[in-house]
């Protein structure tokens, strides 16, 4: 009989500390899968953020380092400079990626770096107890917009990082996708794996948004998440190519 | 051994010198002072295949050098006060996951903005960490354009063999000024390619083996004490191996000064003039500045006044009390700000201490 499905070489068997309901184990899984498919284990350099995403090497068979918070693509630029035949990705939360490494992103992604960037968009700060994040979306309460954030209080839009990036000449690949059902899940593995190939074949900038669910700071069941990126999240964040 | 002897400035003669020490990363931020190192890189690291960023800022800079570190190369990164007080974050990173990296620090006037002109006011900042955590960074301070060349070349090469971070912390002064230097050719250097360490923990891929993890983060319990005591371990053998300083004259003077840097060269023409005036007084010239020459000011404070001169309000005179340790009286002469004290005023204060 033939083997169609087993545990990916590049995820360790451990068990997870992630919230039930949580993506990022998935989306963990889906890097792993897609970086043994392509049979790129032995030269891939993973960064892991600082965020609920912190312990990513407990989970990685990969050669991997930690970066400050938001940093991660200027770190990943200096392990890539030096190291060109190397797939080097990145792995980060909205917070961390489009919040405090704004500056990072955007600078990283103008200079063309050929990385991979895995932006994980839950919308919240998980790791610090559920305050807003820049891609919060108007009227969402978190910790620190008790009454729903309100564009009116000064508490900003919900950032757009993606259509930012979109307009910068030397970035070869966004997509927007999300995990809110067992199709979904395939499709962002396909988008994961087109950003890997990219770099493989030296493209350039590639980054993957994947929409994400906490069911624990959006107070919601993990079935009712899923229902509330399908319907509400992607008003604000449509998924797609965008470029 | 085949040498030559060019004119080039502290900051170039810094650059020089990381290239010739097998560094082939360098990002960094323009800032004055030291505009001369990114330049001096921009020109020549692609001469030996070597990497040059103009980064964003400065925390993306140390971050970069954070990543060409982990991937087993030599990097470093420069700038100057406000620059390097961005990269605190950075730095304490480096130490906190034992990556080598070397960042050069050509101070100005503090604190905020300040001004351009040379100043040793971030002593502080250097040798006391700096940034967050228990932790350290071996600091050179370099009085000469000669002396920084070489000593960049030792700070790549402890910071390699400790796994930390060193710093070379020189004033606007050894910066920009143009001296003589001998420049030892590649194969005189131990820092040829051959005898670079090998680092079995780089990332480079988990290939045939376990994979490599780089990390600060200690989550189990005692786990980030007992990792801090291997830090304080590492710190303690520093200490004990790698104190320079330059001495003349500091068993049986009546009076020792003690200055680093450009003040050091200053203080030296001070106490030549003394001499002739028949007074004797001793100079103590701290190289590292961390780990500080403590036993050895100590060992010789008794029965003499001491002197400390500095382009700053008095910090390395706090460490200068605790070495002296009650020992013997300590005055200081500094200013701030971009003044520094002449020959003139150096002399008169000795002359008032020792009673002439
Ligand atoms: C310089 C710095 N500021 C703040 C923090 C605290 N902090 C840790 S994670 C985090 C936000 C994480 O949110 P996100 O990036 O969205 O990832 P998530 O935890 O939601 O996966 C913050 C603010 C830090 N570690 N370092």
């Amino acid at each position: 009989m033939d083997k169609i499905y087993s545990h990916p070489k590049s995820l360790h068997d451990t068990t997870t500390h992630y919230c039930p309901g949580c993506g990022h184990g998935t989306i963990h899984k889906l890097i792993c899968q897609v970086i043994d498919e392509l049979g790129i284990r032995e030269k891939t350099i993973a960064i892991a953020p600082v965020g609920c995403a912190v312990l990513a090497y407990d989970y990685w068979n990969l050669d991997t380092t930690e970066a400050a918070h938001g940093r991660a693509t200027a770190v990943a630029t200096g392990l890539k400079r030096t190291q060109p035949e190397k797939i080097i990705f990145t792995y980060q939360g909205d917070g961390d990626l489009a919040a405090i490494g704004t500056a990072e992103t955007i600078h990283c992604a103008n200079r063309g770096e050929n990385i991979t960037v895995i932006f994980v968009n839950n919308g919240i700060y998980g790791m610090t107890g559920g305050q807003m994040a820049p891609t919060t979306l108007i009227g969402q309460k978190t910790a620190t917009t008790p009454r729903g954030r309100n564009v009116n209080l000064g508490e900003g839009e919900p950032l757009k990082l993606l259509e930012m990036l979109a307009v910068l000449p030397r970035v070869y690949y966004l997509e927007r996708t999300a995990i809110c059902s067992p199709r979904s899940v395939l499709n962002v593995k396909r988008a994961i794996k087109q950003a890997f190939s990219n770099q493989i074949e030296n493209k350039g900038f590639s980054l993957v948004e994947v929409i994400s669910p906490c069911p624990t700071y959006w107070n919601k069941s993990a079935a009712d998440c899923l229902k509330w990126i399908e319907h509400e999240v992607v008003k604000t964040y449509p998924l797609g190519r965008l470029k | 051994m085949k040498t030559k002897k060019i004119l080039m400035t502290g900051n170039e003669a810094m650059a020089e010198a990381a290239i010739q020490a097998g560094c082939r990363f360098y990002a960094g931020y323009p800032i004055t002072p030291q505009n001369e190192i990114p330049a001096y890189f921009a020109n020549h690291m692609p001469e030996v295949g070597g990497v040059f960023i103009q980064a964003e800022s400065e925390i993306s800079a140390i971050n970069m050098v954070f990543g060409a570190s982990a991937a087993g190369k030599r990097a470093m990164t420069s700038s100057s006060s406000p620059g390097i007080s961005l990269k605190q974050e950075g730095i304490s990173y480096l130490a906190g996951c034992q990556l080598p990296g070397v960042i050069i620090n050509v101070m100005r006037g503090g604190p905020g903005l300040g001004n351009i002109s040379p100043s040793q006011a971030d002593y502080f900042q250097a040798t006391k960490g700096g940034g967050h955590g228990d932790y350290h960074m071996i600091v050179f301070a370099p009085s000469s354009v000669q002396e920084a060349f070489d000593l960049t070349v030792l700070a790549f090469d402890l910071a390699d063999k400790y796994r930390m971070p060193a710093m070379i912390l020189v004033d606007g002064f050894i910066g920009q000024m143009m001296e003589p230097l001998v420049v030892h050719s590649p194969q005189s250097t131990v820092h040829s390619k051959s005898r670079l360490l090998t680092k079995k923990w780089a990332l480079t891929g988990a290939k045939n083996r376990k994979p490599n993890v780089i990390r600060s983060l200690f989550l189990a319990e005692g786990r980030l004490e007992e990792f801090n005591e291997e830090l304080q371990n590492k710190y303690t053998r520093i200490k004990n191996k790698e104190v320079r300083f330059e001495a003349d004259n500091i068993e049986d003077c009546d009076c020792l000064v003690v200055s680093y840097g450009i003040m050091a060269r200053i203080v030296s023409g001070a106490i030549e003039n003394l001499k002739k005036q028949k007074l004797n007084i001793g100079s103590l010239r701290p190289i590292t500045l961390w780990p500080f020459p403590t036993d050895i000011i100590r060992k010789v404070a008794k029965n003499k006044k001491i002197l400390v001169v500095e382009m700053s309000a008095g910090q390395m005179l706090e460490d200068c009390l605790l070495a002296v340790n009650g020992q013997a009286k300590v005055d200081f002469l500094g200013r701030t700000g971009g003044g520094i004290s002449s020959e003139e005023e150096i002399i008169k204060k000795i002359k008032s201490l020792v009673g002439r």
